[in-house]
């Protein structure tokens, strides 16, 4: 692996909080490693800042190991950037080439409103899991984990929507800011396993109209989501929850 | 003195005894009583659901902007279980056995036999959860090894377990704030522990976003706010993972156990320079099929391809024939620095060993070929089927290596190399997970007890399940069940006015530094001091400077700290300047916790104390004791000491010959 150093031109979104409009500053960052995650090179950003007496720009992350879903830019007109299948944290310098400007902004969607600079609330994702996002179980209540056998392709399948990180990618790339991406993912990963069929039908119902209720948009099949999902969730899944609502909504006495 | 409350009678008797005879709290006051959980990975939701679910008020706080963040999200591998699903011999007796004998005889046996007795359970409760583990074809649940074990028990989601175990105990702590039984506090941080008449009665929390400081109280308050490695600077910890919450309840009180045993994990990416935040980690489940070598010549330039195996050294298979690549974190850790030590390392650092997987390759090649009927099937037909089997096991870390190295581990071999992972040190706790200040509480890897000197791999997921979800559950009715005449004291209360005063002293302190230099360089020198001489290998000389160094950095840093913004608003470089100072603290209790440790144990590797051979040399006549340290004033601690006794695992020279 051939490695270089770049200089850049940064465009980053900066809004002191929710109130406030917001607008683009303009940085330039030089020496930057191609060996350096996304993420390091905002650390150097924010360290010149930090020295020149300016406030550094606040931007979500934490393990930086691409899976607990805190980072969240929109990287030239694309939520985590250019490469596939990757969040912000793991996108990694060698995506870009000396003398490239880079447009960094928040996650935009009136249910993820901006708390600062590039952070957002995201609260509405966990609301919409208290909706029904879960299998009512209580601890003790187990039976051994061997009584029932789940077919191997159905357990994969289950295991690929709840593979979902929560990042709000999907959300933040529809150009309705829907959520039906994430929520089918949940419904997918429950309704696919014997232990989540009890609750099957409230739950979908449950979530689609909490959804609805945080403000998320309508979905209307055009793939964006997926296309930038990180953890590469699949559309099916949202097929899946139309045809799990659909026959809810026939079932159900609500 | 130190109790440990240890029930009398059988080991395997202990826990079922204190279960039946352990105080009960009615439901109707169970409405009655409130509790905190600091933290919501493993140990904390599980803990808070749990709770929940039994009808006390529980309130909840984490600094992330989702319960569903925490770092518990990021482990890979696996979690242990006895459940013998293979039929290879595993009991309960054997995985407390093997813990014990990992961690290298330095926990208790009460604590240790509980955890295997509950892991089965835990299992049980995930797959009713809808925790989607690794299946067989025929429906049942997959199982695989790890480091130090010689049967398969460890049950996985691919390379996502602790993801997939967070989401199933998330989801059922949202289940609980959606009922009301418990209230959460998203970006919220603790910042002290609230003290009346002895016992812990309450928080200071700040809220991250507006930085109004809040108070809150609680019949009992339970830390389970994660392990303390950043001390270090770079590890594999989340970049906000602190020591904060247990060191704020040390400074009013709680002793600090053992908080030199620290884990460094020996397969994770290797540093590329000084930009490096954070290290990322590759599975131990990779040493299940990836052969460890470096090559047999010094300073051997050509491309790992290149080198025959005959110029291979595959050293862990040459020095430890019975596990192999399979020995325990610390054994393997310490090989890899010995050869990079005497300049066998590869890569442009050499610093460096390869994890390779083409003999795992062909031979998966061969059995595919076999299955599918492929006769006198060639070379790359073989290699092609073999890589399919890889990416099926370990795809995703496969895909995450190449993210970060930008090379194609399915072609050349990984690079890695030891990083900080894991601290097995924490708050003292008593077999009921209490603290020695009454109230308290402290979960998962927080405390100090399962682990001894050494965790193996896939055992930190089991310990901060069994702790939230079989536990505390009933250890701390036996402690509320005398506090139902407690009622709710109001936050005027003069010890939550002192507490916030000085909480919003402190900060206040540090803002007004207003010196030149930012929180994150001095973080990567007080990191920069712990690696090298606290890391790996220690010895005293090493230790004693440490800690001078140690003392005029904090000294610097009070000084010349400069902290941007305000203090009501959203300041990341605020919440990390209080996480980093109390590291600054914590940084010369781990040196000092070293230099008092004459002996080699665990992740605790003193230079002076090893075999002939370099291996690790206990010391049980004078060692084989929990050091509890209580702070007694500023770089001030008196140890107090916790003797532990084995009835049935007698200590013995670990050998994984």
């Amino acid at each position: 692996m051939e490695h270089y150093k770049m200089n850049l031109t940064l465009k980053v979104w900066r809004q002191k909080n929710h109130q406030d409009k917001g607008q683009f500053v303009t940085y330039q960052v030089a020496g930057i490693s191609s060996e350096m995650s996304f993420l390091e090179m905002f650390d150097v950003l924010n360290e010149n800042l930090i020295e020149e007496g300016k406030e550094p720009i606040a931007f979500d992350h934490d393990c930086r190991e691409g899976i607990c879903g805190t980072c969240s830019m929109y990287i030239n007109g694309r939520p985590h950037g250019p490469w596939q299948g990757t969040t912000t944290c793991q996108l990694h310098m060698r995506a870009f080439k000396d003398g490239d400007t880079i447009v960094v902004e928040p996650w935009r969607a009136n249910a993820f409103p901006v708390v600062k600079d590039l952070i957002v609330d995201r609260s509405a994702f966990d609301r919409i899991i208290q909706a029904g996002g879960f299998i009512s179980v209580n601890t003790g209540n187990a039976v051994d984990g061997n009584t029932l056998p789940i077919e191997k392709s159905r357990a994969d399948e289950s295991f690929a929507a709840a593979a979902c990180i929560g990042c709000g990618a999907c959300v933040a790339a529809c150009k309705n800011s829907s959520a039906m991406l994430f929520v089918s993912a949940k419904v997918s990963h429950l309704a696919l396993l014997p232990q989540g069929e009890p609750e099957k039908h409230s739950r979908v119902l449950n979530m689609i109209t909490h959804m609805d209720k945080e403000g998320f948009g309508a979905c209307s099949n055009t793939g964006a989501c997926e296309a930038v999902c990180p953890k590469e969730i699949s559309l099916d899944n949202i097929a899946r929850l139309n045809m799990e609502y659909l026959g809810s909504s026939l079932t159900m006495d609500k | 003195m130190l109790n440990s409350k240890i029930p009398a009678g059988p080991l395997e008797d202990k826990w079922m005894n204190y279960k039946s005879t352990c105080k009960l709290v009615n439901p109707a006051n169970k409405r009655k009583l409130e509790i905190i959980v600091v933290g919501t990975g493993l140990a904390g939701a599980s803990a808070a659901a749990s709770l929940g679910e039994l009808g006390y008020k529980v309130k909840c706080y984490c600094f992330q902007d989702s319960p569903r963040r925490a770092h518990s999200i990021a482990a890979q591998g696996g979690i242990n279980a006895s459940k013998n699903y293979q039929n290879d011999g595993d009991s309960v007796f054997r995985l407390f056995y093997d813990t014990i004998k990992g961690g290298d005889y330095r926990s208790r046996e009460g604590n240790v036999h509980r955890l295997a007795e509950v892991s089965g359970n835990i299992i049980d409760q995930c797959v009713a959860q809808g925790v989607p583990f690794a299946r067989e074809y025929g429906g049942l649940l997959s199982n695989r090894s790890f480091g130090g074990t010689l049967v398969q028990r460890t049950f996985y989601a691919a390379g996502q377990t602790g993801q997939q175990l967070l989401i199933g105990a998330y989801q059922a702590l949202e289940r609980q704030v959606a009922l009301g039984n418990v209230k959460m506090y998203n970006r919220h941080e603790m910042l002290d522990v609230v003290m009346i008449d002895g016992k812990a009665r309450g928080i200071i929390v700040r809220d991250l976003i507006t930085g109004k400081l809040e108070r809150h109280f609680a019949h009992a308050v339970l830390l389970c706010s994660g392990g303390y490695g950043n001390v270090f600077y770079l590890s594999t910890n989340a970049m906000g993972s602190n020591v904060t919450a247990a060191w704020k309840a040390h400074k009013k009180g709680a002793y600090f156990a053992n908080p030199c045993y620290t884990q460094i994990h020996p397969t994770c990416i290797p540093v590329t320079g000084d930009h490096q935040s954070k290290l990322t980690l590759m599975s131990e489940s990779l040493r299940n099929d990836g052969r460890i070598w470096v090559p047999l010549k010094k300073g051997d330039d050509r491309k790992p391809t290149q080198i025959p195996e005959n110029e291979r050294d595959y050293y862990l298979e040459r020095r430890y024939p019975a596990y192999g690549n399979l020995v325990p974190r610390d054994v393997a850790s310490r090989a890899a620095k010995e050869r990079c030590d005497e300049g066998y390392g590869v890569g442009s650092s050499r610093q460096a060993v390869y994890l390779d997987f083409a003999t795992a390759i062909h031979r998966y090649g061969l059995m595919e070929a076999g299955k599918q009927g492929i006769e006198n099937a060639d070379a790359d037909t073989i290699i092609k089927l073999g890589r399919e089997v890889v990416k099926e096991k370990y795809g995703n870390l496969f895909d995450m290596y190449e993210k970060i190295t930008g090379e194609n581990p399915y072609l050349v071999p990984m690079r890695i190399y030891p990083a900080v992972h894991y601290t097995m040190g924490g708050l003292w706790v008593d077999y009921e997970l209490m603290t020695n200040i009454p109230g308290l509480y402290c979960l998962g890897e927080a405390n100090f007890s399962d682990h001894g000197a050494n965790r193996l791999g896939a055992s930190a997921l089991m310990q901060g399940l069994a702790d939230g979800y079989f536990v505390i559950p009933y250890t701390i009715g036996n402690y509320l069940a005398n506090e139902i005449r407690t009622e709710n004291i109001p936050t005027d209360h003069p010890a939550f006015v002192e507490a916030e005063k000085a909480v919003s002293d402190r900060i206040s302190r540090l803002m007004n530094i207003k010196g030149n230099q930012s929180v994150e360089s001095f973080h990567k020198r007080l990191g920069k001091i712990m690696w090298n001489k606290c890391g790996m290998a220690r010895n005293a000389d090493g230790l004693k400077e440490a800690i001078g160094e140690i003392r005029t950095l904090r000294e610097e840093f009070w000084r010349d700290l400069k902290i941007p913004g305000d203090i009501n608003d959203l300041n990341p470089e605020l919440d990390k300047a209080g996480r980093v100072a109390d590291f600054m603290e914590l940084a010369e209790l781990i040196c000092i916790d070293a230099l008092d440790r004459n002996e080699s144990c665990g992740g605790h590797f003193r230079e002076e104390y090893q075999t002939p051979e370099g291996e690790a040399l206990r010391r049980d006549d004078q060692y084989q004791y929990v050091a509890a340290w209580e702070l007694q004033g500023e770089n001030k601690w008196e140890l107090h000491k916790e003797e532990l006794e084995f009835e049935v695992a007698k200590p013995s020279q670990r050998s994984y010959k």
